[in-house]
């Protein structure tokens, strides 16, 4: 079985495009009675989750790059068919920890030979870039033998929580790129891109420097910077609030992950 | 996206909006209970600067002025071993700042390993500025090792003054209408939960009794005393043997321990009475020299005496036999 692309019912869109524009909890979207309205939730959750699920399978349960393929579809499909997802209660734990609970138990159950027949389920959904993913995990955890990828002594949760902030800050970058590009603001993300992504302070260039290198005054990178950080802090706190089920989870999210309140 | 790469971003999505303002933002340095520290580069003077933050971007006008005034009032306090505030401001996002010294160095608590004699010198130090604080009406209540920074070249800084509690002349600094209540509803917002029938700032530990039962009308400057105490307790637990390998043993160790016993008593009318006070006995102990909080006894006294004046006692000594020796081979 290939770990590329998978056919989709869906238009390959960018990720960003489908995070819904609202507040609304696509946690609470799976479980609507309105099947439009329970798709396009499922595929905002895939969107965010797959690549943690996929590294995750990949080095917890040591699946190799088919089989964690396999296993990231097979999970989300019969996620949808038995509505798992949709019996999470936010009074036990945060959403990203049941289902980090819900795929360790699939995982564990999963019978190799029943879920070769069961392949794929009949169910399809966004593109999911499985080589992208795996070249990014063996880059970030490259194993000793040179061969795939390890993180040894990993902490499960920490691990999934890492790789899902992974896959949040890329799909926001993405959004932020998107967005500057649309309103014509270019040179706001490359001052964006060359100081604060470069995450080398060794390398990284003054205000001055980046003003010059850009034909701008360094009073204007400041201001280029406070709007593009500004509309980061918007995107990802978009996002969270997406794939929190409720107020006081997205608030906990919020200050974990970015250290504010977000009222 | 590298870890790196994320926490750069997470810094990013958190950065104060500095535009409009001389300083560029470096990096984020720490976060405390009042707000974020950002390394800054100030563009007109051509220095990097501490960039202490305020998370209160929602915060009423009234908790904003009230932190202005602090701010204020702790830029009078100009003191080698406080450190000093620039500039004061707000954000052009609304948040409340403060510019100050980028101190360069270690917490006391991160210290590397150091002789009882450093350690004890640095405490020395620590109530200085302290004292020098509560003579101009500012009670910390948040002395603990890792807000105390050590600099490469010995200098010792108190920080985070965020908790502080304004007093007497101090508390009408700055707007002329804050008192005491002013200042702790401003820290409490800035430490966070509540408990009990009060605001209990201060970190476990550290926290004077009084302190921790949360009414603000019962501490005093005899609170930070307290703190001074158990810092002094951190100190002499995790101070190395001194250079020549001899265990601390060698020195009278229950002074010591009557030193910090006394400024960390529960009650505070057991404690010194200030800080100066505590200071003084710290020294003497580190000098040799008897100290208030302990009385020695006959055998004590005589070996510290010993132990103080080994070198000339030795010399004496060496004297004597020397002679002795002579008589002797003359005497023949």
């Amino acid at each position: 079985m290939s770990a590329g692309p998978r056919a989709a019912v869906h238009p390959p869109s960018p990720v960003v495009a489908s995070f819904p524009a609202t507040r609304h909890s696509v946690v609470a979207g799976i479980a609507s009675t309105d099947p439009h309205v329970r798709r396009v939730a499922f595929d905002t959750l895939i969107s965010a989750y797959w690549r943690p699920v996929y590294k995750y399978v990949r080095i917890k349960w040591r699946a190799d790059r088919d089989d964690a393929a396999d296993l990231t579809q097979e999970f989300f499909a019969r996620a949808f068919e038995k509505d798992t997802l949709a019996r999470f209660d936010p009074a036990r734990a945060r959403f990203r920890t049941y289902l980090r609970v819900c795929l360790d138990g699939f995982v564990a159950n999963e019978h190799k030979a029943a879920r070769r027949m069961k392949r794929g389920g009949g169910v399809s959904f966004v593109s999911l870039d499985f080589a992208a993913a795996e070249t990014e995990l063996v880059g970030l955890h490259p194993s000793p033998s040179g061969n795939g990828a390890s993180v040894p002594g990993a902490d499960d949760d920490a691990f999934f929580r890492q790789e899902w902030v992974r896959a949040l800050f890329a799909d926001a970058v993405a959004a932020l790129r998107d967005s500057c590009a649309a309103v014509g603001k270019h040179t706001h993300f490359a001052v964006f891109e060359r100081y604060d992504l470069q995450d080398d302070a060794r390398i990284r260039p003054t205000y001055a420097q980046l003003g010059a290198a850009l034909g701008i005054p360094a009073t204007q990178v400041t201001n280029y910077l406070a709007f593009t950080r500004r509309e980061l802090r918007r995107l990802l706190l978009e996002r969270l609030r997406a794939l929190c089920a409720t107020d006081e989870e997205f608030r906990l999210e919020a200050r974990d992950l970015l250290g504010v309140d977000p009222g | 996206m590298s870890d790196a790469a994320i926490r750069r971003l997470q810094e990013a999505a958190d950065a104060p909006d500095l535009s409009g303002t001389k300083y560029e933002l470096v990096t984020a340095l720490a976060q405390g209970g009042m707000g974020t520290v950002y390394r800054v580069r100030d563009r007109e003077l051509g220095r990097e600067v501490a960039l202490k933050v305020i998370r209160l971007p929602e915060a009423s006008p009234d908790i904003a002025t009230r932190m202005l005034r602090e701010a204020r009032t702790l830029a009078r306090l100009e003191h080698p071993g406080i450190v000093p505030i620039h500039d004061v401001g707000r954000l052009s996002d609304g948040r409340v700042f403060y510019a100050m010294k980028l101190v360069r160095g270690s917490p006391l608590d991160a210290l590397p390993p150091g002789t009882l004699a450093e350690r004890l010198r640095i405490v020395e130090r620590i109530c200085e500025a302290v004292a020098f604080a509560h003579a101009h009406g500012v009670i910390h209540r948040d002395l603990k090792p890792q807000n105390v920074m050590v600099g490469p070249f010995g200098e010792v800084l108190v920080m985070d003054w965020g908790v502080a509690k304004l007093v007497g002349d101090a508390s009408t600094l700055g707007a002329g209408d804050g008192d005491d209540t002013d200042t702790d509803a401003l820290a409490a917002h800035a430490a966070g939960p509540t408990t009990g029938h009060g605001v209990v700032l201060g970190t476990p530990g550290y926290m004077a009794p009084e302190q921790a039962a949360g009414d603000p009308a019962l501490v005093d400057t005899r609170a930070d005393v307290y703190a001074l105490g158990a810092i002094l307790r951190d100190v002499s637990h995790t101070a190395s043997a001194e250079p020549d390998g001899k265990a601390r043993r060698d020195l009278p160790g229950r002074p010591l321990e009557a030193i910090i016993r006394k400024a960390m008593a529960t009650d505070p009318r057991d404690r010194y009475g200030d800080v100066t006070t505590l200071a003084r006995d710290v020294a003497a102990f580190r000098a040799g020299a008897p100290v208030s909080a302990y009385r020695e006894n006959l055998f004590e006294r005589a070996r510290r005496f010993t132990f103080r004046y080994s070198t000339p006692i030795l010399l004496i000594l060496a004297y004597l036999v020397m002679r002795i020796t002579l008589l002797a081979v003359r005497g023949r």
